[in-house]
């Protein structure tokens, strides 16, 4: 049985064993991993930047608004999906919306969103994919669906003063398929097909 | 078609989990009944003060679990209360103390249910030592727990089932470092962060400004998946493109998630000496989790209810690189193990689709379940099923040579009955007490109506058994929610595992009786339908009744 002495000596053992596990598992460890990925692998522990002329731009895996102050979406950029994280694609509030299925608001949300595009892409409501009529999961989906993008092909180039071949030609390039060819989607990177877009020449 | 893909990803993770069954499941027998302690650790034993060769009843290890677990849940409390002192604690302040003990309950118990949003939270200092810390040792203990388990079948009226401070520390040190440490590498090279810089303010080429967090993710994210602890570095969890970068790195998160749990059942086989036992218990986990899969890929691709189909798809709340098949099979992995890591929000589920990962955790979490969680479960209802079937023919049932008693169906059927009272009793007593409903009602509840009763039901079963998923709409950093499922979460987690010590300690004590014409032979496939029917049975008649009154109605009406 039990004695108090055993019970005692029993959480002594505890408290060694969890202060040595703590610096193994919860300094060496993690400090280890962090050197090697400093020294072996640079861009990806640092997040994938992507710098610009002016410095960093942004990352390759998180997604940005492209909207004005008012968060209106800018025509002359490629639209991302609809995020809930913060007041959209704020990076230190990942979140997803949560609404459910038959949630009032998102259901409006939807249709509001539906509109828009109709409006400022000029297609019709069946042209539009399910990704650009919902919010992520992470609210920083950097990417969306080839059809997503082929949509907004036509008012980004009228917006840019380009012909619609060339902007065209520039999205189908930018599709990436399915990882090994099964995984998961095909997707496009907003982030950098903006970024193609702007260092294209003869923008009117 | 769609459909293809799904097919083709399945079997893909089939294979892979095909390969890994032998030799890890030989890998893990042999070390964990190995006499043989490495350098390092006859260091570590003198260190700490134990005799490695010394033997332990069950009332000892069971003694030494707790100990280690509570002294566990006071240290990442006070971890969490000395935030503001600590070092690379990216100015967060302390963490109040109801979260703290919501959170250090949460991840000594394996569940990882997280009250609190990480990004705005929890700085480096935390994450490393208090939480990291416990995705190890929190998944060691359970693997420990199971193999002391299988030792009760295996041994021989020796009465004891191994040393508690041996399992813990070759769980660490032989499985889960070296295999956390080859898991962090291949994600960082997927895109997956490792650095200690803190946000970095950038300015977007529309001249707006973003900040973008850093952090040391990878190293947390291989023990996540591969420990089945499920903590999201981030609020958005492997939702977020830091933690789970492309469609590649979240087929191998699968992986590690089922990795440990899938192998279990040959370390089973192997130790008890017959190892068709293991794949028996194999085929009852991979039976479920295969139908389990294929509901939730054709409620999600089906993409029933007002929001989805006037979307044109169940996409929200799901990530374009993952797609909705990249997202159930997660989904899906996530909840039958104890993982509750997400790569997309159950809560935008279809209805339907959003009943699947509560069956999931309902189930018990045993197919394959959490790491040694899953196995001690599935094998207590292996116990129930051999009593159910020798009640059917009138014969007193054994299972593996033991008999099963008296003593032995009494731990089962108090093992059975542990989550389902903590996930009823909390459910009702959030609407039944007056103001604790207001609170819930007007606080915590983010979808109106039946979806909201669900997402109060999926908190308790996520709890109760230790899986940590969620519907996240739920505002669960209440005093309400903090207390009620922290309490389900530690009873969730130890009373099983005194129940399950215990039935170790009785079956160790037994002389084996040898099979006779009249003994159920339990490696045929009878016995895995059997097994299977038992499974599905209990839990859906425990709960029915109130998965009637959430998703069940609102996938209906």
């Amino acid at each position: 049985m039990s004695s108090p002495r055993n019970s005692a000596r029993q959480y002594g053992v505890a408290l060694r064993a969890m202060l040595v596990f703590t610096v193994i598992l919860g300094v060496a460890y993690p400090l280890a991993i962090t050197a090697f990925g400093q020294l072996a692998l640079p861009n990806q522990a640092n997040g994938s930047l992507i710098h610009g002329s002016s410095g960093v731009v942004g990352s390759s895996l998180i997604g940005q608004s492209f909207t004005d102050a008012d968060g209106a979406a800018r025509p002359e950029w490629f639209q991302s999906r609809p995020s809930a994280a913060g007041n959209g694609y704020d990076a230190t509030a990942s979140s997803g919306s949560n609404l459910g299925p038959e949630n009032a608001d998102l259901i409006a949300a939807i249709a509001d969103r539906k509109s828009a595009i109709e409006e400022s892409d000029g297609v019709t409501a069946a042209q539009i994919p399910a990704d650009a009529l919902t919010a992520s999961a992470s609210g920083l989906d950097p990417q969306i669906s080839a059809e997503y993008a082929r949509i907004q092909v036509n008012r980004v180039s009228a917006a840019r003063g380009l012909p619609v071949a060339t902007v065209s030609a520039l999205v189908e390039s930018r599709i990436q398929g399915r990882d090994l060819g099964f995984l998961g989607e095909p997707t496009v990177n907003v982030l950098q097909l903006n970024l193609a877009l702007e260092s294209l020449p003869d923008q009117g | 078609m769609d459909l293809w893909f799904a097919v083709l990803q399945a079997l893909t993770l089939a294979l892979v989990l095909a390969l890994i069954y032998r030799p890890l499941g030989d890998y893990m027998a042999a070390f964990y009944q190995s006499s043989r302690d490495l350098r390092i650790e006859r260091g570590f034993y003198r260190l700490i003060g134990v005799n490695p060769r010394s033997q332990q009843t069950w009332q000892s290890y069971l003694r030494s679990v707790l100990a280690f677990s509570l002294l566990g849940v006071l240290f990442v409390y006070a971890i969490q209360r000395a935030q503001a002192v600590l070092p690379y604690s990216l100015g967060f302040p302390a963490i109040p103390s109801g979260l703290s003990f919501n959170t250090a309950v949460s991840f000594v118990t394996n569940t990882n249910w997280q009250s609190y949003s990480p990004d705005v939270t929890m700085g480096y200092s935390v994450q490393m030592l208090g939480l990291a810390v416990q995705n190890f040792v929190s998944a060691a203990v359970g693997i420990a727990v199971a193999i002391a388990l299988v030792r009760g079948f295996a041994q021989r009226r020796t009465g004891t089932i191994g040393n508690f401070w041996v399992d813990l520390t070759r769980g660490v040190l032989r499985l889960l470092l070296p295999g956390a440490v080859l898991a962090a590498v291949v994600l960082l090279a997927g895109g997956v962060i490792q650095n200690l810089t803190g946000f970095t303010d950038v300015t977007t080429i529309t001249g707006a400004t973003q900040s973008i967090p850093g952090g040391p993710v990878a190293s947390q994210e291989a023990i996540k998946m591969l420990g089945t602890n499920g903590g999201g570095f981030f609020n958005a969890n492997s939702a977020h493109p830091f933690e789970n970068p492309t469609a590649w790195t979240s087929m191998f998160q699968i992986i590690l998630m089922l990795a440990i749990p899938f192998s279990l059942p040959r370390t089973f086989g192997t130790i008890v000496g017959d190892k068709r036992q293991g794949y028996a218990i194999l085929g009852a986990m991979a039976a479920i989790f295969v139908v389990s899969l294929t509901a939730l890929t054709l409620f999600e691709l089906g993409g029933a209810g007002t929001a989805p189909l006037a979307a044109g798809g169940a996409m929200e709340g799901k990530e374009q690189r993952f797609g909705i098949i990249g997202s159930a099979l997660f989904g899906t992995t996530s909840t039958l193990t104890s993982t509750g890591a997400v790569n997309s929000m159950h809560d935008s589920f279809t209805s339907l689709g959003g009943m699947m990962p509560m069956l999931n955790m309902m189930l018990g979490e045993v197919a394959p379940g959490g790491t040694g969680s899953g196995l001690y479960g599935m094998l207590i209802l292996a116990v129930i099923t051999v009593f159910i079937a020798g009640l059917l023919v009138g014969r007193t049932p054994e299972y593996l040579g033991k008999k099963i008693g008296p003593r032995e169906i009494k731990i089962a059927s108090l093992y059975i009955l542990v989550t389902p009272t903590l996930v009823l009793a909390g459910t009702a007593l959030s609407f039944a007490i007056p103001a604790v409903r207001a609170d819930v009602e007007s606080t915590s509840i983010w979808n109106p109506g039946l979806h909201g009763l669900s997402e109060v039901l999926y908190a308790f079963t996520s709890a109760a058994n230790n899986n940590g998923s969620a519907f996240a709409g739920l505002t669960a950093n209440t005093p309400w929610f903090n207390t009620a499922l922290g309490v389900a979460m530690l009873l969730g987690r130890f009373l099983p595992i005194v129940l399950v010590l215990a039935l170790a300690g009785a079956l160790s004590a037994q002389d084996t009786v040898p099979a006779t014409r009249g003994t159920l032979p339990t490696h045929r496939t009878q016995f895995v339908g059997l097994l299977v029917g038992v499974t599905v049975i209990i839990t859906a008649l425990t709960y029915f009744p109130v998965l009637a009154l959430g998703p069940l109605a609102e996938g209906l009406q």
